[in-house]
């Protein structure tokens, strides 16, 4: 596997002392984070422990209560709607539950931003799409069903074919694998690892699942005690003296996850 | 024939590796610099198959229809140069792919050394994924007269089974009602009443204000006709007939169809569609008893209620236009409704409202437990509920209106 050495100067998300707080709940407090061109960071943390809040304030969804958010060199909030728009169209956003439009096919959800953004006619955009949907690795037989009769994997897919299909120049996926059976999740896995390297990709993904974090992941973010504990290659983050990172990273799971990272040979 | 162009310029010395060092999607947005071009060579041998600038997603039109043009024009010899292709993301790589085929990509290794990896794995990756896809094939086209028949006749299905699934329904509320009864412990007082204060109470400021408004409007048209008569006085029969028999009750029935029915239908629906319905069943609870039943219930003691507030207000309005344009104080206005109608008017028209309210709640109940998991299908079962319940109440009225005419009342 081939890790990528990016240099710090090429970060394209830069979150500097943000915090967010919910009435007198504070999710966050003084976070700091960068996402390097090229990179795929995993962030992990404790249920509730605001990874998806974060990803909400980087993608513009959530107003930080203080600190910014420049992407790609743009803090979003102070951009006038239109340079927003621009900026958005460069984001792929995988969410948790699919999102897919219920009013769409699975086609026509993919074509959409290729029809509205790209300006293809319709039966180029299908085309497109269709591809998108191949990638994704999605059954030919499920291009013209409605999200509401797809079963919760190929909603997955389908997303990430949405979210792919303006090849957007970063891709933020909530929890990618959950729900996925573990062929389906190793596959899905390797598409992110190909799509990066094809593409130039960088990825901010939220993470529970210890196989991802292994096998593609260049770099760790921990969150805990409301900011990033550490942000480092897996290895450092599983050898960083805290308790949380013990258990999550050295428990039953962990362990087996990295023997199948490191030996892949003797688990296949 | 010697060099066919069909790029929209010819093939530019360079900048491949000034881009092959960016990552190509950088140059997607920021208005590609080179716009992509495919050409045939064919004063060479073998032919040569030219491919440069920018193949991404802002030239995808014009790519696409230049491949279109090339596709089979060139021969299996026929030798590809891409050392001056620029930047390439999946859109320009699936068309590359279509337009090379499976045997030229193996080959790419060998007849475009330049071609820098990440583009060749993109091109792999999707070839491989398209190896096994073809584009989905849409339904045939079915002539317009099958269609309208076929339109026709499943409608009059849907409308035959919404019936007997709505005398189904309203069966089993029956006997779950009868059930629940007869073990006090399982009545659900506190969601009763909280459902009579949303339906109720807070519908009866617009139901009042409503009716009031029609009362006045009834008043004045009975003025203007009854004055070519020199029959105004009547006005005050007419007011009492039409809003104690017909219109107290009809109008608030209307309105908390609108008002109700839906809300029912929206509540419920969102509710099977986040799977909520699954789960009261597999904790082994009836949703009729816990969700339907106070509903109706809410419903049955609301709608009578609203209406006699309905009928108050109407004579109010009514009576309020005949002693400002009439001269009819209100006083007289009393004692005159007091000696021409008698109790049974009001008993006509109260005694619909329970049927009407059981009739609401049960449509917007059905309609609910009809959505099918997408936002589409609320907003679809939504206006259905408002619709039926709207036309059954009609529909009702009429009967009872044919109903009480003969047997004299």
């Amino acid at each position: 596997m081939t890790r990528r050495c990016v240099s710090p100067s090429e970060a394209v998300i830069q979150v500097r002392g943000l915090c967010n707080r919910f009435g007198p709940q504070v999710v966050h407090e003084n976070l700091d984070l960068d996402l390097y061109r090229g990179e795929i960071l995993a962030v992990v943390g404790g249920s509730g422990s605001g990874k998806s809040v974060l990803l909400r304030s980087i993608v513009g969804l959530q107003k930080p209560a203080q600190g910014n958010v420049r992407v790609l060199g743009q803090d979003l909030l102070n951009l006038s709607d239109k340079a927003r728009s621009q900026v958005e169209r460069r984001f792929g956003v995988l969410f948790q539950k699919g999102a897919l439009f219920s009013s769409l096919t699975i086609t026509e959800n993919v074509a959409l931003p290729l029809i509205e953004h790209a300006g293809l006619s319709r039966e180029e955009a299908e085309h497109l799409a269709g591809i998108k949907m191949a990638l994704a690795g999605l059954p030919l037989s499920a291009a013209h069903k409605y999200p509401a009769s797809l079963s919760g994997g190929m909603i997955k897919r389908a997303a990430l074919a949405r979210a792919l299909a303006l090849d957007p120049d970063i891709l933020f996926l909530d929890e990618p694998t959950a729900g996925l059976d573990p062929i389906g999740a190793g596959a899905f896995d390797q598409l992110i690892l190909t799509l990066r390297d094809a593409l130039g990709l960088s990825v901010f993904m939220v993470t529970h699942d210890l196989d991802t974090l292994y096998t593609i992941t260049d770099r760790v973010a921990v969150m805990a005690q409301k900011h990033v504990l550490v942000a480092d290659s897996i290895d450092k983050v599983a050898a960083y003296k805290d308790t949380w990172i013990h258990e999550y990273f050295h428990g039953p799971r962990g362990r087996s996850a990295y023997a199948a990272a490191t030996h892949p040979h003797e688990v296949s | 024939m010697t060099m066919r162009q069909l790029g929209t310029r010819p093939p530019q010395p360079k900048p491949t590796k000034l881009v092959a060092m960016i990552p190509s999607t950088h140059l997607t947005t920021s208005a590609a610099k080179t716009p992509g071009s495919v050409s045939l060579d064919t004063s060479t041998n073998p032919t040569q198959l030219w491919i440069a600038g920018d193949w991404t997603l802002p030239h995808y039109h014009d790519l696409k229809r230049q491949t279109d043009e090339l596709s089979n024009g060139f021969g299996a010899a026929t030798q590809v140069d891409m050392s001056q292709l620029g930047a390439l993301d999946t859109a320009g790589a699936s068309l590359l792919v279509e337009l090379l085929g499976v045997q030229r990509l193996r080959l790419l290794a060998v007849q475009a050394p330049n071609l820098p990896e990440s583009s060749r794995a993109l091109m792999q990756t999707i070839q491989s994924a398209l190896s096994d896809y073809c584009q989905p094939l849409k339904d045939p086209e079915v002539a317009v007269g099958t269609q309208l028949l076929a339109r026709i006749g499943s409608a009059v299905e849907v409308i035959w089974d919404d019936t007997l699934q709505l005398l189904g329904f309203i069966g089993l509320i029956l006997q779950t009602f009868v059930t629940t009864m007869l073990r006090p412990k399982r009545w659900r007082t506190t969601s009763v009443i909280a459902h009579i204060e949303q339906i109720g109470l807070d519908a009866a400021p617009i139901v009042a204000l409503l009716t009031f408004m029609v009362g006045a409007v009834v008043a004045f048209l009975g003025a203007t006709v009854l004055k070519a008569f020199g029959a105004t006085i009547f006005t005050v029969d007419l007011i009492g007939f039409s809003f104690l028999r017909e219109f107290a009750v009809l109008l608030t029935a209307i309105l908390l169809a609108g008002r109700t029915a839906s809300a029912f239908t929206a509540q419920i629906g969102s509710m099977k569609a986040n799977e909520e319905l699954d789960a009261l069943r597999t904790l082994g609870l009836s949703p009729t008893e816990m969700l339907v039943l106070p509903r109706v219930l809410a419903l049955l003691i609301s709608l009578p209620m609203l209406t006699f507030l309905a009928m108050i207000c109407g004579i109010v309005g009514g009576g309020m236009v005949c002693s400002l344009s009439l001269g009819i104080s209100p006083a007289m206005f009393l004692s005159l409704m007091q000696a021409d109608i008698g109790v049974q008017h009001f008993l006509v028209g109260i005694v619909k409202a329970p049927i009407f309210a059981f009739f609401i709640a049960a449509i917007g109940c059905l309609e609910g437990f009809k959505v099918e998991g997408s936002a589409e299908s609320v907003g679809a079962h939504t206006t259905s509920s408002v619709v039926q319940s709207i036309f059954v109440v009609i529909v009702l009225d009429a009967l009872a209106a044919l109903f009480f005419m003969e047997i004299g009342w």
